[in-house]
């Protein structure tokens, strides 16, 4: 016994010696450190940039998706040099606020209300406020995000120009609390409506082999737009933070070369995500 | 139902056929837990010892306390790491935030109450008998001590595997302490998460039961040498 405790304990040894070796990441001055939105993860678009922006820049990049609301504390606390969120009015405050610099609106795609193939609220073509007043008027079932993420933000700003009160504790009304993707399938498995990008939709589709039982029965209102933004975090209220990166990623952005591997970002041949044209 | 069956196969494909991100979820997964549980047993064995072995005035209400933070939630020990960890955090300057180290301290604060409590119970579970049979044999106090010591060897490895089990398996600290970074924070857990969330079931039952292979081989690698001797 005492051999094999022995041998446990240098094996043990062993390992952490040759794990604690490893080099630690976060020292690395050309890391550039992103936080962004669950949409812009789930549906790959950055994956398939990165390794272009690493080689045109040669800079480093690492990103933490969350939601919006998230994504814009994280950048409060000095955590993330560089965000990537669409959220309008919650990024024109924190810039007012003096957290982030040179909002710049690189992209955007459109929301889409999405719901049962057989319609109850009779939505399908019809305008956003008619969809969402006979939701509402008919006590048809809804799921929210609920978790302030860009698409929440949207979906209230929707009630409230469609002159709606915002639900919150109506029984037909859920609030999931989670990311896009699981809020789709919570929606699909209760048989009621959600709001919805269209790239997280596409990729929905996608994974549910072309045949989803929750389909689009709104799009292409104006009131639909989803706008992403880069915000630089301000250097003058976080001095660690890499804001020259920061910078240079939101150029990169901007660059008609990005924008064009940007509009030629397809999946299952549909494009996700549109040049914004100012 | 489907997913269950497809993720089974797509496990023993993610293993067999060396997947790149599976591996760096796997390396991130076993070097968070060993940093954590080196420290939790470090500490935790000596301190869960001392409260087993003394006696002193307020040892019940301690052994309370300490029973009651084994049932901290993942979530607010991330939360409280985090808040000490970021930037703007007491402990910002060290960049520990996002990185394997800070999901590691995390970690070993929720394992340290269930090492601390379990060897406190194995050693006085045996304390009295013993400590006669060994007072009247003429033993030593540090021969008595370390003999319990010896002696609650088996409770103090059951201590061990069950904090190493919950350290394996917690994925709130992992995801707010780590961030779930690709290749580098990515930990098995939060990856399940994120399949998740994307729909891929699949992916995430696979993810599953490579955790769980992990778990296996730990065990039965214990058992093993525990039958042994």
């Amino acid at each position: 016994m005492k051999r094999n405790l022995f041998v446990v304990s240098l094996s043990l040894i062993a390992v952490f010696l040759i794990f604690s070796g490893s080099p630690a990441f976060s020292a690395d001055a050309k890391l550039l450190r992103m936080a962004t939105t669950t949409s812009t993860d789930d549906t790959g678009l950055l994956d398939y940039l990165k390794p272009y922006f690493v080689k045109e820049t040669g800079i480093d990049i690492q990103w933490i998706a969350t939601g919006t609301g998230k994504a814009l504390k994280l950048g409060e606390n000095c955590d993330a040099d560089v965000l990537l969120v669409h959220a309008p009015d919650a990024e024109k405050k924190f810039v007012a606020d003096g957290f982030g610099l040179d909002r710049n609106v690189v992209m955007y795609n459109d929301f889409v209300l999405i719901g049962p193939a057989s319609d109850p609220a009779g939505g399908k073509g019809k305008g956003v406020k008619e969809c969402l007043s006979a939701i509402s008027g008919k006590n048809i079932k809804f799921v929210s995000r609920g978790d302030k993420s860009g698409t929440h933000q949207a979906e209230q700003i929707l009630w409230k120009t469609s002159g709606l009160p915002v639900p919150d504790k109506e029984p037909w009304y859920a609030q999931a609390g989670q990311g896009m993707l699981t809020t789709i399938q919570i929606a699909a498995e209760q048989n009621g409506y959600t709001l919805t990008d269209r790239g997280t939709y596409i990729k929905y589709e996608y994974t549910m082999k072309g045949n989803p039982p929750l389909k689009i029965l709104v799009e292409g209102d104006d009131l639909l737009k989803n706008i992403y933004s880069v915000i630089v975090v301000n250097p003058a209220k976080c001095p660690n933070v890499k804001s020259d990166l920061a910078k240079a990623f939101s150029d990169w952005m901007s660059r008609p070369s990005t924008q064009n591997l940007i509009t030629g970002f397809k999946l299952s041949g549909k494009q996700l995500f549109f040049i914004y044209s100012k | 139902m489907d997913f269950i069956i497809d993720g089974l196969l797509q496990a023993i494909q993610l293993l067999l056929h060396g997947d790149g991100e599976t591996y760096s979820a796997v390396s991130a997964t076993l070097r968070v837990s060993t940093y954590s549980m080196a420290a939790s047993l470090l500490l935790g064995i000596p301190l869960g010892f001392l409260l087993g072995h003394n006696d002193f005035l307020w040892k019940k209400h301690v052994r309370t306390i300490v029973d009651t933070l084994m049932s901290l939630p993942t979530v607010l020990v991330g939360l409280l790491v985090y808040a000490f960890l970021t930037s703007r955090g007491p402990l910002g300057e060290y960049g520990l935030l996002f990185t394997l180290e800070g999901i590691a301290i995390g970690q070993a604060i929720l394992a340290l109450p269930i090492v601390i409590a379990l060897t406190a119970a194995a050693v006085e579970s045996m304390d009295e008998k013993l400590r006669v049979t060994l007072v009247s044999l003429g033993a030593s106090r540090r021969q008595v001590l370390y003999s319990t010591l010896w002696e609650a060897r088996y409770g103090i490895l059951a201590a061990s595997m069950n904090a190493f089990g919950r350290v394996l398996t917690e994925v709130g600290i992992a995801m707010m302490v780590g961030g779930n970074i690709k290749w580098h924070t990515r930990t098995i857990t939060t990856a399940i998460a994120l399949e998740t969330n994307k729909g891929e079931f699949a992916t995430g039952v696979a993810l599953g039961i490579v955790l769980m292979a992990i778990a296996f081989i730990v065990n039965f690698s214990f058992s093993f040498l525990r039958n042994r001797s």
